[in-house]
Parts: structure tokens; sequence; C-alpha cells
């Protein structure tokens, strides 16, 4: 639907919204620049490049899975309850969104390292989580959760609860109107925001160094083969910079138009 | 008595206690503010309110301050909310929005759309029945809530102003289509539109200030209005003092000649507007007021002239010639036999 009024914007406006668009677009084009094609397919085969790209991929699916199912639940106690201090619960649980990453790496050493809060527990039990697949998986998750309960927060509250209270009318339990009411009309925005966390995982440098260290096929994923990568072979770096570039492009582009699409079926062909 | 309640919500000063029997659509008649939505939403389940108990049939729905405090869920009353808007779940069909009640009753999902198309066809929807509610008209949307909300099995219907989203041209056909599957099912019906109390309800209960003014059968109320809130509803003018040997004597001094009942009782006269001649100087009549003009107010072929408590429908001709002035003296007349008398 076009817009009703077209207001005039003005022409600073527009000059400065161009030196924004060209000061993303510029270094990424200029990276492009400095691809060895003829090499490329080489460097990015290369068995130590693969194997990060995918535990990158295994780890960050597996980190989005845990995010939805930390983060819906998360995401329903902030929108649609009121307890005493929500407020705070909901700043500290975003606080990993402006956290420098190393320091969430420091923060989950404390608590799953092997001389951790929890790490002597989980010894006992015969599981060592740091410096494993799972530590990445943690720390990526770490990291992530706080996009998939803010996108997913929002739209809770854009929704609001007029269709719920309905379908509990109808004899819906709270379980029934959570699966068919609620997951349905908020879709769009749990697939934004699993995307958003998908990104940020598969992104993730800082936490996962620190907390699961770079050991090659079991935690060194795609960032740190890259900044490995850097210091002997920058051209094995720049081409699976290129890589990961090209694979968020696809993603993002992707839940665009799921999303596009999702929204056009629930407001039907009007 | 199927349904029992007291309720108080000190929030919103709303203290209201009532019942409806099995079998009777009950109209909540009230201005905005009133209380008629808040008392929906407590016998839904929606809000919680302060203090109150509420019994279907000798069984608590919800008990707050008593010895034995209970609250029934909205999912566990067997209660269903048809609102203003028509509120069908955007992402399912017509079909499956009316087959969610006897689906989450537990049907399968075939028995379920059974159900679900026999009540399309009652409310005369059943080609809508693959559409998605973003295609529907406004008139459609409500005819399919209305479906969906029978079709959950409810022991008791309500109803929030259902016809009030709609256009003047569709509202009708759907009053029409509520009376009849109103007919013999309890219901609470919340409105602001006295023709949908006249056509739908046997009972009607008057909300003032999250109070009841007055209640009583329908037509009775609507016809012998006792307090001036439900005077202005039912479009009437009431007069309010006590019964003298050829009518009324109000308080003020005014005596309205009328049918006379026993004298000496609080009573009520009613004039309908339209029965009301304005005149600029002092006519020959059984009754004549002088009066103050305060307003004009256009209605369509007619125009109201407000005069304090009292209003006079005046063709828009009259209106022009009288030379309308706020403040001017008119002579407000109409005849005895316009005149309704009643004890209240």
């Amino acid at each position: 639907m076009a817009p009703r009024w077209s207001s005039a914007i003005p022409g600073w406006v527009i000059a400065a919204a161009v030196v924004g668009a060209v000061f993303v677009l510029f270094p990424l084009a200029a990276m492009a620049t400095r691809v060895d094609w003829p090499n490329f397919l080489s460097l990015v085969t290369s068995p130590s490049s693969v194997a990060a790209l995918l535990l990158s991929l295994r780890t960050s699916l597996a980190a989005t899975a845990a995010c939805i199912v930390l983060g819906v639940p998360m995401a329903l106690m902030l929108a649609r309850t009121a307890f005493r201090g929500q407020r705070l619960v909901r700043a500290l649980v975003l606080l990993p969104l402006v956290l420098p990453p190393v320091i969430g790496g420091i923060a989950l050493l404390a608590a799953f390292g092997r001389r951790g809060l929890l790490g002597q527990t989980f010894d006992v039990l015969g599981v060592s989580i740091a410096f494993s697949t799972a530590a990445v998986v943690i720390a990526q998750t770490f990291v992530a959760l706080p996009f998939l309960v803010l996108s997913l927060e929002s739209s809770l509250r854009l929704t609001g609860t007029r269709y719920e209270a309905v379908a509990s009318t109808l004899g819906a339990t709270p379980t029934t109107v959570l699966r068919r009411i609620t997951l349905p009309l908020i879709f769009p925005a749990l697939l934004s925001g699993a995307v958003l966390s998908f990104a940020r995982a598969l992104g993730e440098f800082g936490a996962t160094l620190t907390f699961a260290g770079s050991l090659q096929g079991v935690t060194r994923t795609l960032p740190l083969e890259i900044y490995l990568q850097r210091e002997t072979d920058p051209d094995a770096a720049v081409a699976l910079s290129l890589v990961l570039v090209l694979v968020a492009v696809l993603v993002v582009g992707l839940t665009l138009r799921t999303s596009a699409a999702s929204s056009l079926v629930r407001r039907g062909t009007s | 008595m199927s349904l029992a309640i007291r309720a108080r919500v000190a929030e919103r000063g709303f203290e209201v206690s009532l019942e409806v029997a099995e079998g009777e659509t009950l109209a909540i008649l009230g201005p905005n503010g009133a209380g008629k939505s808040t008392l929906l939403d407590i016998v839904a389940g929606l809000l919680r309110p302060d203090a109150g108990r509420a019994e279907w049939a000798g069984t608590p729905l919800f008990d707050i301050g008593g010895p034995r405090p209970l609250w029934l869920p909205p999912h566990r009353r067997g209660i269903s909310l048809l609102a203003q808007e028509p509120l069908l779940f955007p992402h399912l069909t017509a079909l499956d929005n009316v087959a969610f009640g006897p689906r989450s009753a537990g049907h399968s999902r075939e028995a379920a759309r059974v159900t679900a198309r026999g009540w399309l066809a009652e409310v005369e929807a059943s080609d809508l029945e693959a559409s998605r509610p973003g295609t529907l008209s406004g008139g459609q949307a409500q005819r399919v809530a209305v479906a969906r909300a029978l079709a959950a099995d409810p022991r008791l219907l309500l109803l929030d102003e259902p016809l009030a989203a709609l256009d003047a041209a569709v509202a009708p056909l759907l009053r029409r289509m509520l009376k009849r599957v109103l007919a013999g099912r309890t219901a609470i019906l919340v409105t602001h539109e006295v023709l949908d109390a006249l056509t739908l309800a046997d009972r009607v209960v008057v909300l003032g200030d999250g109070a009841i003014v007055e209640q009583g059968p329908t037509r009775e109320v609507l016809e012998r209005p006792r307090h001036p809130f439900t005077a202005e509803l039912a479009g009437l003018n009431l007069l309010v003092g006590t019964s003298s040997a050829t009518g009324l004597v109000t308080p003020d001094g005014l005596a309205v000649t009328g049918a006379p009942i026993a004298p000496g009782v609080r009573a009520a006269a009613a004039i309908r507007p339209s029965a009301i001649a304005v005149h600029a100087v002092e006519p020959r009549a059984d009754n004549v007021v002088r009066v103050r003009m305060s307003d004009l107010e256009p209605r369509g072929d007619s125009v109201r002239v407000r005069a304090g408590a009292l209003n006079a429908d005046v063709s828009p001709g009259r209106a022009a010639a009288l030379d309308f002035v706020p403040g001017a003296v008119v002579y407000f007349a109409f005849p005895a036999g316009e005149v309704s008398i009643y004890p209240c």
C-alpha cells in the first residue's frame, strides 16, 4: 500500500542518508576487490576452512534453536505478565546486547568453566563444557538471545491480548491459546528474531574465543578461522570473509521475503 | 435463576448485583463509561473484581472475598464473548475460526468442521467458509463471529454491542439473525441502542455510573421509564412528582394533566417529544408549559427543541418560523391524551 501522504524530505537529509549507505556498503565492496578471484575456490575449500564453515553453521543453528526454546517463554513473561522487578529483569536480560562479547566469555567461564561455579558440578557428571563445541553454542546463545527476546516482546505487545481473550472464552486452555493463536500471530516476528539471532551467532567471536577457545573442528568457527588466517594467509581471510558476507546476505534476503509473504497471508488479499 | 452475580471494582466505581434466568436474554443499557463492558469482562473471566461472587445454577464461577476464594479461568466457564469488533483470528479461515471452539473442546478436526459448517449455515455464511478474515466485510465478519461464539456451545453468551460497528444498512439483517439465534438462549447483551433491547431482550438492566438505576421487562422499562437516564435512552420526556386528581404535580409546582392514577403517590409522567407543539404565543391546550429554549438540534426530518428538562420535536419549517434565539421564551403545548402517568 502506498503511503497516503508523501512528505517532502529536505535535500540535506537525502545527502546524509546517501553518505550513510555508502559508509556501510563501501568497505564491503572494497573487500570484494581484494579477493584473489583465481584462487577463490581453493582458498575457501581448504580443509580448515570447510571445517570452520560447517562448525559455524552447525553451532549457529543449535544456538538459534536454544534461543527459540528459551527466548519465547522469556518474551511471553516480559510482554504478558506483570511482576515486581520486571523492568530490572528486562534490562539485565538485554545486557548481552550492549556488553563487550569478551566480557560475556569471561562471565561464562566463571559460571560453566572448569573452575567456574557450576563447572565442578558438571565435572562430577563427567561433562566438561569449556573448550568444547557445546561451549561455542552456549557463547553464541548468550549473545544472540536478546535479539530474539526483543523482537518477540515488541511483536507480542503490538498484537495485544484481544485475540487471546476471545480464544479463552471459546474454551481454549492457555496452552491451546499459545499454540493456536499467540505463536501463529507472532510467527513473522519469531522468524525475523530467529534470523537475527542466527546471524548474531554466526558472527560471534569474542565470547567464543574466550569461553570456547580455538580448536580446529571443535571450537574454531568461521570468524575465529578468519582472524587466524589473517596472520598467515590474508588472501584466505578475505575469501572467507566474503563467504560469511554472502551467507549473511542470503539469510537476510530470505527472511525479508518470507516475512513479507506471511504478513500478506495474515492480511488476506485486501 | 441461572446466573447470579455480584461484583465490585473499586477503581472504576463499579458495584452491581444481578441475575439472569435460563433461556432469557438480558439487555444492559447505559452510556459510555457506565460499566457495561466491565460487567461482561467480569462474567467472562477476563477481569477480576475486587470482591464479589458469581454462580451458575448453584455452581460458583468465582468467589472473591468469601471464605473459600475461587476464580474459574475463562476457558472453564462455558461463557462465550462476542465483541463489537468480530476479532476473527486473522491466520485462520472462516471455517477454522468457527471450528476453534469445538476443537478446543477436544473434538477431532473433522467433527469440529462439521459443527462449524452447521453454524455457518445458521448465520447464512456458508459461502464464506474458505475466506480469510481480511477479505470479509464488516457484516460478513460479524456473522462468522456469531457462528464462532455459538459453535463453542456456551451456556451463556455475552454480546458487547455486536451491531455498533456495522453500517446502518447491514445492522438490521444481523439484528434479525441475532433474534433468531438468541431465541431460547441465555444471553447478556450490552447495548446503547433501544432498538436492540426491544428486538432482542426479554428484560433490561439500566446501568449508570457503575450501578443499576432501574430494571424490568424491556417494554415496560422503556415505555414507562422511572429514571431520567432511561427516559433519555428511550427518547421520552420524563417528569417525576406526585400524582393528583387530574394528573401529576412536580416538586417545582408544574401541574400536568393526563389520565389520573390514585392520587398522592410518587409518580412519573412520560411524554413523547413529537407530541409536544412549540408556540411563540401562549396557546390554548390541556397542558401549556412556559419554557426558555436552550438549544436546537437538527435530527434528520425533525428538529429537537431543548428547553431545560423538556424536549420537543418539530418540523424544520416550524423551527425556522420560531426564529430561534437561545434563552427566548416559548410555550410547549401537549394534549392530556399524550401524557402517560404511572407510579414510580
